[in-house]
């Protein structure tokens, strides 16, 4: 590992636990809904996080399809696992978090289903890399990851007009932000950027280690069939 | 050749093998058969009650048939090495995606005209909206998943659990096109709102998907 | 309250579950390295 991962590393646990302590404590409780509320601050990042990260993925995969360099390829499987982690984290805070507040623990409406729509769509792409043989993996993701983010904004998009026209209990609330708030939201938003960061740059070298082994073990098993 | 004669050769040949044999159209009908009849166990709903959930039954069965239709496009490729032939023929890539995908195209279209007399006379079915609307939105339905279904059956070719993989892939990546359908056809059934978001909707996702699929076909085709 | 808890705890069990499958693959590959080196 280079120099800058134990750096990372500790800034990253120190604003994690800054992130929290501003979140449980130094946040103003939230008149209506009371310290349940305080989820928010790790409900919202956790979907930025993954949005970014499934972005990332795009890119990645544009990236592979032009110029077919294993390191694309790599970066775009990394980006969407850990993006699907901190997906399920979102959709695992809301309905802990619709529970106490409207009584329900899952409601068809926007964000949620969105969410959950994009969350099978990243799962679907993982699944088909799993299930995928070696050598054409890299590229029927690649295609699959560029098909599923053109997908998203058409989710988006439709499941709202859906909502607006047939709407149900908003999850997540709307309105204005407490400046205080904001400025929690976005504390929690920089640690969570850094952890993803961390372990993403954890499971690129893992993923590079374990390729590199895969490519001596078939070198060795090739030798030994010439033997 | 020119690109629309090697469409319209491989579309030819392939609804000319599929007649001779009738293989896919044997099983398609009595699949599409079965599943009105499931369906109308499942649900007994009044007239009133039918208009405003046959869209998405419907369009569920029509999901379902036409799986089993674009599981075996490729089948028969793959059992005589066509793909192999056609990787290192001229032909461009995209001229055998779309002979395909009309192909398929086809036999869907076929079944959802088998099977809606049937819905309409189970469910006592009765259109209060413009009815001729249902033309387009069953064309731009069917075609939304039959473009990206052609695609992912291709992909799923190389992959373990081949006939499991297609539904994973598509029906996510389905959601937005199944909800343009399923709200459009509900939208003209029950005559309560327009239909007109959601065909747009289809529109958009149409062209969006098919030029992204025709883009990376290639690249799919010459995966090795 | 509980459901407060219970969501943070839920994140971290989420995020601890996958650096655990992360840590588990990292010495199977170790091993496979050792035994390769041999």
């Amino acid at each position: 590992m280079k120099r800058g991962f134990p750096i990372l590393a500790i800034v990253t646990a120190v604003l994690l636990s800054f992130a929290l302590y501003e979140a449980l404590i130094g946040a103003p409780t939230e008149r209506s809904m009371g310290d349940v509320q305080r989820i928010f601050y790790y409900h919202v990042p956790s979907a930025w996080t993954a949005f970014l990260l499934f972005f990332v993925n795009f890119g990645a995969s544009i990236a592979y399809l032009v110029k077919r360099r294993p390191a694309a390829d790599i970066v775009a499987l990394t980006s969407a696992e850990v993006g699907v982690v901190f997906l399920t984290v979102n959709l695992v805070t809301g309905p802990i978090w619709a529970r106490p507040v409207w009584g329900i623990w899952w409601t068809w409406d926007w964000r949620l289903t969105s969410t959950l729509v994009m969350w099978l769509i990243y799962v679907s792409y993982l699944l088909l890399r799993r299930f995928s043989s070696g050598g054409q993996a890299p590229l029927l993701a690649a295609a699959l990851g560029v098909l599923g983010a053109l997908c998203v904004p058409f989710v988006y998009f439709s499941i709202w007009f859906f909502r607006t026209q047939h709407p149900s209990p908003v999850i997540g609330g709307g309105g204005s932000l407490d400046p205080r708030m904001a400025h929690v939201l976005l504390i929690n938003w920089a640690a969570f950027l850094c952890l993803a960061w961390l372990v993403c740059w954890t499971r690129y070298q893992l993923e590079v280690a374990k390729r590199q082994v895969e490519e001596a073990q078939s070198l060795e098993s090739l030798l030994e069939g010439s033997r | 050749m020119s690109f629309l004669a090697v469409v319209r050769a491989t579309l030819a040949k392939d609804l000319r093998l599929e007649w001779r044999s009738k293989d896919a159209i044997n099983a398609m009908l009595f699949f599409s058969l079965l599943v009105v009849v499931i369906f109308s166990f499942a649900f007994e709903p009044t007239a009133e009650e039918s208009r405003k959930i046959a869209g998405g039954l419907v369009w569920v069965a029509f999901l379902f048939a036409a799986i089993v239709v674009l599981n075996q496009t490729w089948a028969r490729e793959l059992r005589n090495h066509v793909l192999d032939a056609y990787r290192m023929s001229p032909a461009s890539a995209n001229s055998l995606f779309l002979a395909k995908a009309f192909g398929n195209f086809i036999f869907v279209i076929v079944l959802e005209a088998l099977m809606t007399p049937l819905f309409i006379a189970f469910y006592r079915l009765g259109a209060i909206g413009p009815a001729w609307e249902l033309l387009p939105i069953a064309t731009l339905g069917t075609w939304a998943l039959v473009v990206n279904g052609t695609f992912f059956a291709a992909i799923s070719l190389r992959t373990r659990s081949r006939e499991v993989m297609l539904p994973l892939l598509l029906f996510p990546i389905s959601v937005p096109a199944l909800l343009g359908m399923v709200n459009a056809t509900t939208a003209v059934l029950t005559g309560e709102e327009s239909a007109r978001f959601w065909i747009t909707l289809l529109v958009a996702y149409d062209v969006v998907f098919t030029i992204a699929c025709l883009l990376l076909f290639e690249t799919i085709l010459e995966a090795e | 309250m509980t459901y407060l808890y219970a969501a943070y705890i839920a994140t971290w069990v989420i995020h601890g579950t996958y650096l655990a499958i992360l840590v588990r693959k990292y010495s199977k590959i170790r091993r496979e390295m050792e035994s390769l080196k041999k």
